[in-house]
């Protein structure tokens, strides 16, 4: 038996111990070598009578986390290839085979007779916690850093191996479909309480306590195998189930509004499962995981949240002839909301932060503003007393210029107006020089314009954040026309160490989000003028899978605002670059009834002191008289709000504000939380087909406005047949 | 074709469906068996002339399970020769029962049947025989499932009934449901409930509170809001009606069917079964329809199937003198009127279920009765029975004063 990922170890006692240590890798990953040679130890420990049992271990900082995503997307293509030779059903067998083969492999090991134990160190994750599942003992490091879980559904993919119906046997039907519905990552001691494993000790004595586990006759029979076992809430046909079941359902549909179907699969899988026995539990399983696996939302999830988004995160857009930068001490100029939010997150990393602000008061509040967010994770138990100390130490509040001295990088958050830019530009470039890489937050104005006002444009650039800056994982880097690769491998490597995702764009009105997100705003505006009912809107846009209505997002970022940006528009480009509803709901709302939003406690909502907000009765103003909901095509809506928003994405890459599809896509769902099932902006345009979403926007621009006009970029890539992600794709893949 | 007449109707009285209910005691089968022999006694049956009995029931299980209508017949002493079959259609299986039982008659296959139903829901509780409706996600999901509570709930909102229209309806019920009796208006229809020495186990309805006020109601909290916050429903009933901001939790046992045990059966047959028994037709089936509703709001059926079956037998609204529309909860009712801009003066003018309770399975069939006993009484001609469905279905049957 040669093992190349494995180390198979046999002691005096015939325990084997099997260290799983994958060459050139510093994670274990589930390969297909890995499933081939777990299947040649599984065979041996069967037929070698000296062999007693085996405690499998790892050879890493951690014990696994899971499938390689690479691997599970490759069956697409050979599922293809075999469809056309061999036909539909063959190609489907084909692939339900394959895309079994790992749970067949924890099945052949959980009833081979002799008892495996699973020792956990680090994280243990999808289908590696899906093989511990399958040992007859799982035993958890204490180790504050072991952890285990099963996060498939945050790509859009459920546990295929076993998963779903072992975890479904060890808990609460409940607490069961909670825990794979969430995709949470557990402790030892959360994992214990919820009887996911059995035993928590030091990490040096797992081995130790696996042996004697073994040698005390440790039984090589899962719970579900012995003939009186009892799901652990009855049968799904009981008073209990009546109780679990139908507010199962409910609650799937209340957290994702039916648009993710392998939430949905989770569901079939468990009500499936607990009414048959544990083999066909697992066949069952596998149908929907076969299933799930070929959706489209899965591979469009893979793709943007976990391949994208990792490839960005390492840097995909960094000039790579510039080497790393080190980056100790930043400066943050501003603290307000937002720069006490940078100095945040700078901190929380580990960089020294001088947070300077034009008076020492204003610097002290913005400093305690960051206590304020680290005390709160101290109080839920995320940090200690101890990490709040040492990240307050880190930052200094000061109105001194002077202390921006020895700073790597200089980040100005101040208002957003040329004059106090350019005046803090100067002043910080008095203390450091032209060489040190300057940055503004802006999110309004043109960073080749504010460059100017910097002794050296190429050192200068846009990183531009979200609000609120702790919670939002994404950062626009904007490039300036003169900004050089130095600032931009500083910018990248600065968002890197503060675990943020960069996507680089182009300067442009608005860069990239806003301009997405300013579409949408308009469209709620526009359906409230033509008297859809308020809450129709609100609720159709969530149910298109926006994470808040237009109107809610409207009352959040200020109402006033969206009617001066407007007003501005209109002078600089003229009154037909405004839509006249648009105009006269903005008119209504701000200049006749002063409701600003949630600043000033009126906007679309009302928003009492105690309890809910609630959308303003004033609105019914624009209502329609004896108006049908029932003749409201809701399908036609949904196809409203993402289309003004995927048409103005494939804008900024008909425009060269965004280059990278992979940006664009990761940004609309990181930036503003775009359908994430769809992938993304861009990804929802390819998953409809370029030439259907031609005829869609041209369909929705004949009957709703010119605002749907797609740009001449997707007719020549639909006349032309290509995708944004086809090699012979008109955007380049950087 | 053959038209069907029918020749009697009887049920018993409602009992409260709890434990300390009068007809706790009493089987299923014995509640079955009760209305069977009161016809068999009132028509002078041999029993060997009955050619099928159709009972409607609910949560066919354990006691009630396993064709209730055939174990019914033997037990109540009709010749063997008798069959029987039980049906579901949830709450309008004693109507669908009756529409059976005639359907039998008008296809000229048989002369003389029985349709009726029988519900313990104290003995054998409501949802008891499962369902995969709610539970399954393959069809929970898709058809929006909800309580039917928090679906009553929904078209309150929808529709725009205020706790106090609702509260307004269900004392009207109870007023109603007070003055008949008081009136004697059930007696033709009512079979005491006996025990095996003869002696009256219930021989009125028992769930009625005569003494209700919009007061007392007014008291009442709201009983399907915590389910459907907790349960996830509310969001359900939104995204099937994005319309709607918030849910209006308007529906309380005051205001809904009360939970009752009971039976009834009615007697039907074609003209010559009737001549030969030398029982007088007290009214013809002129016609019936079921239909499917959209299922999330679930309990509008009514509407949908009176439009179908008026369209089909040519009927105006105008010409129908009463309704029997089942009281499940007040918007359901409301609602109708709602639709129809019906006078409230024609519509369950003797109470509905609020005040009398709703034994599920025999509901349908009671209705009948009770239509029937006051076009007699008004010396009127047409009344149409309806009632709202499970998973979104509506029955009707419109029957016709000889």
């Amino acid at each position: 038996m040669k093992l190349e990922n494995f180390r198979f170890e046999k002691d005096k006692d015939g325990i084997v111990v099997l260290t799983w240590d994958m060459p050139g890798r510093s994670m274990n990953v589930i390969t297909e070598e890995v499933i081939n040679e777990l299947n040649l130890v599984v065979d041996e420990i069967i037929t070698q009578s000296s062999i007693k049992g085996c405690v499998i271990a790892s050879g890493k900082m951690n014990f696994s986390a899971g499938a390689d995503l690479n691997l599970l997307s490759q069956g697409a293509k050979q599922y293809e290839a075999v469809r056309q030779e061999r036909g539909e059903e063959a190609a489907n067998i084909l692939f339900f085979e394959n895309s079994r083969k790992l749970s067949i492999l924890y099945r052949k090991l959980e009833a081979c007779g002799k008892p495996f134990v699973a020792t956990i160190n680090g994280v243990c994750l999808g289908g590696a916690f899906e093989l511990a599942l399958a040992c007859h003992y799982r035993i958890m490091s204490s180790n504050e850093k072991s952890k285990i879980g099963l996060p498939e559904i945050k790509v859009g993919l459920f546990p295929g191996a076993g998963g779903t119906q072992r975890v479904a046997r060890l808990m609460p039907t409940g607490d069961a479909l909670q825990f794979l519905f969430k995709g949470e990552q557990l402790k030892a001691t959360a994992a214990l309480a919820g009887k996911l494993i059995h035993e928590v000790v030091a990490v040096e004595e797992m081995i130790d306590r696996a042996k004697i586990w073994i040698n005390s006759n440790g039984k090589a029979q899962a719970p579900w195998d012995a003939k009186d076992f009892k799901n652990p809430s009855g049968k799904v046909f009981s008073p209990t189930g009546m109780m679990i079941w139908p507010a199962a359902n409910a609650i799937y549909r209340r957290e994702t509004f039916d648009n993710y179907p392998a939430a949905k699969a989770i569901l079939h899988a468990v009500y499936e499962g607990l009414q048959l026995p544990i083999d066909q539990g697992l066949l069952v399983e596998s149908r929907w995981f076969a299933k799930i696996l070929r959706s489209k939302e899965a591979a469009a999830m893979i793709r943007s949240l976990f391949l994208s988004k990792n490839e960005l995160d390492k840097g995909a857009r960094r000039p790579k002839e510039i080497g790393p930068v080190a980056l100790r001490k930043i400066g943050v100029i501003g603290a307000g909301f937002m720069g006490a939010g940078v100095a945040y997150v700078s901190a929380l990393n580990g960089l020294d932060v001088v947070l300077l602000d034009r008076d020492q008061i204003s610097a002290d509040h913005g400093k305690e503003a960051v206590n304020k967010l680290i005390s709160a994770s101290v109080s839920k138990g995320r940090a200690t007393a101890h990490d709040r100390d040492a990240l307050l130490d880190r930052i200094e509040a000061t109105q001194d210029y002077l202390k921006l001295s020895g700073c790597d990088l200089v980040i100005e958050a101040v208002f957003e107006e040329r004059s106090v830019k350019s005046e803090v530009t100067q002043r910080a470039q008095e203390v450091l020089g032209s060489e040190v890489v300057f940055a503004s937050n802006t999110s309004t104005l043109p960073i080749t314009s504010l460059a100017e006002t910097s002794l050296r444009p190429e050192n200068f650039i846009g990183i531009h954040f979200f609000s609120p800056v702790e919670k939002m994982s994404l950062v626009e880097v904007i490039l300036g026309k003169k900004t050089g690769d130095r600032a931009l491998a500083t910018a990248l490597d600065f968002v890197r160490m503060i675990k943020k995702t960069p996507i680089v764009v182009n300067d442009t009105r608005g860069f990239f989000a806003n301009r997405c997100v300013l579409n949408y705003i308009r469209e709620g505006h526009i359906m409230l003028g033509e008297g859809i009912p308020p809450a129709m809107i609100e609720n159709v846009a969530r149910m298109a899978g926006m994470p808040v209505g237009p109107l809610s997002l409207n009352d959040e970022v200020a109402l006033d605002l969206g009617w001066r940006i407007l007003n501005a528009t209109k002078k600089d480009l003229g009154e037909k670059a405004v839509d006249p509803a648009q105009e006269k709901v903005l008119y209504f709302m701000v200049e006749q009834e002063g409701r600003f939003g949630r600043k000033n406690g009126k906007g679309f909502y009302d928003y009492p002191s105690i309890g809910k907000k609630s959308l303003w009765p004033g609105l019914s103003i624009f209502a329609q008289k004896d108006f049908d909901p029932e003749l409201i095509d809701i399908a036609e809506m949904k196809q409203r709000f993402l289309c003004v928003q995927a048409v103005e994405a494939a804008r900024t890459i008909a425009e060269g504000v965004v280059i990278d599809p992979r940006e664009a896509d990761v940004g609309s769902i990181l930036g503003f939380g775009f359908a994430p099932f769809t992938g993304g902006a861009i990804s929802y345009i390819d998953g409809l087909g370029i030439q259907e979403f031609v005829v869609l926007c041209d369909r929705l621009a004949t009957k709703y406005g010119s605002r749907f006009i797609p740009p001449t970029l997707l007719r020549e890539m639909a006349a032309n047949n290509q995708t944004f992600y086809s090699h012979n794709a008109v955007a380049r893949v950087a | 074709m053959p038209e069907a007449f029918i020749y009697d109707a009887v049920r018993t009285p409602r009992g409260r469906g709890k434990s300390d209910g009068a007809l706790h005691e009493v089987s299923s089968l014995g509640l079955a068996v009760g209305v069977l022999k009161a016809l068999k006694g009132r028509c002078g049956l041999s029993g060997e002339e009955v050619d099928d009995v159709v009972l409607g029931c609910v949560d066919p299980i354990g006691e009630a399970g396993g064709d209730i209508a055939r174990a019914a017949v033997i037990a109540a002493g009709y010749s063997y020769r008798t069959p029987g079959i039980q049906i579901n259609r949830f709450c309008a299986s004693g109507l669908d029962a009756v529409n059976l039982a005639a359907a039998e008659i008008m296809s000229g296959q048989h002369e003389l049947t029985i349709g009726g139903g029988v519900e313990s829901m104290s003995r054998v509780g409501i949802g008891a025989s499962g369902s995969a409706w709610p539970v399954d996600p393959a069809i929970a999901i898709p058809a929006y499932f909800m309580p039917q509570g928090v679906s009553a709930d929904l078209i309150a909102t929808k529709y725009g009934f205020s706790r106090e229209d609702v509260d307004a309806y269900a004392v009207l019920s109870q007023r109603r449901a007070a003055e008949a009796w008081l009136q004697g208006k059930f007696s033709k229809s009512i079979v005491p409930v006996k025990d095996i020495n003869n002696i009256t186990l219930l021989d009125r309805d028992e769930h009625l509170r005569p003494e209700t006020n919009l007061e007392a109601l007014a008291a009442l909290k709201p009983s399907f809001s915590f389910f459907a916050e907790q349960g996830g429903f509310d969001a359900v009933a939104i995204q099937a009606y994005p319309e709607i901001e918030k849910l209006n939790y308007v529906h309380h046992a005051g205001n809904s069917s009360g939970i009752v045990d009971g039976a009834a059966a009615v007697l039907i047959g074609s003209r010559e079964a009737g001549a030969k028994l030398s029982l007088a037709p007290r009214a013809r089936i002129r016609a019936f329809a079921n239909i499917g509703s959209e299922p999330a709001i679930m309990l509008t059926g009514p509407v949908d199937v009176t439009n179908k079956l008026l369209a089909r037998a040519g009927i105006r609204l105008e010409d129908i003198d009463l309704f029997e529309v089942n009281e499940a909860f007040a918007a359901v009712v409301l609602r109708y009127v709602q639709a129809f801009r019906l006078d409230l003066e024609k519509i369950n003018v003797n109470g509905g279920a609020i005040a009398l309770g709703h034994p599920l399975g025999a509901t349908g069939a009671m209705l009948i009765g009770t239509a029937l006993d006051e076009l007699e009484r008004r010396n009127k001609t047409l009344a149409l029975v309806t009632l709202c469905i499970g998973a979104g279905m509506g029955t009707a049957t419109l029957i016709e004063r000889l």
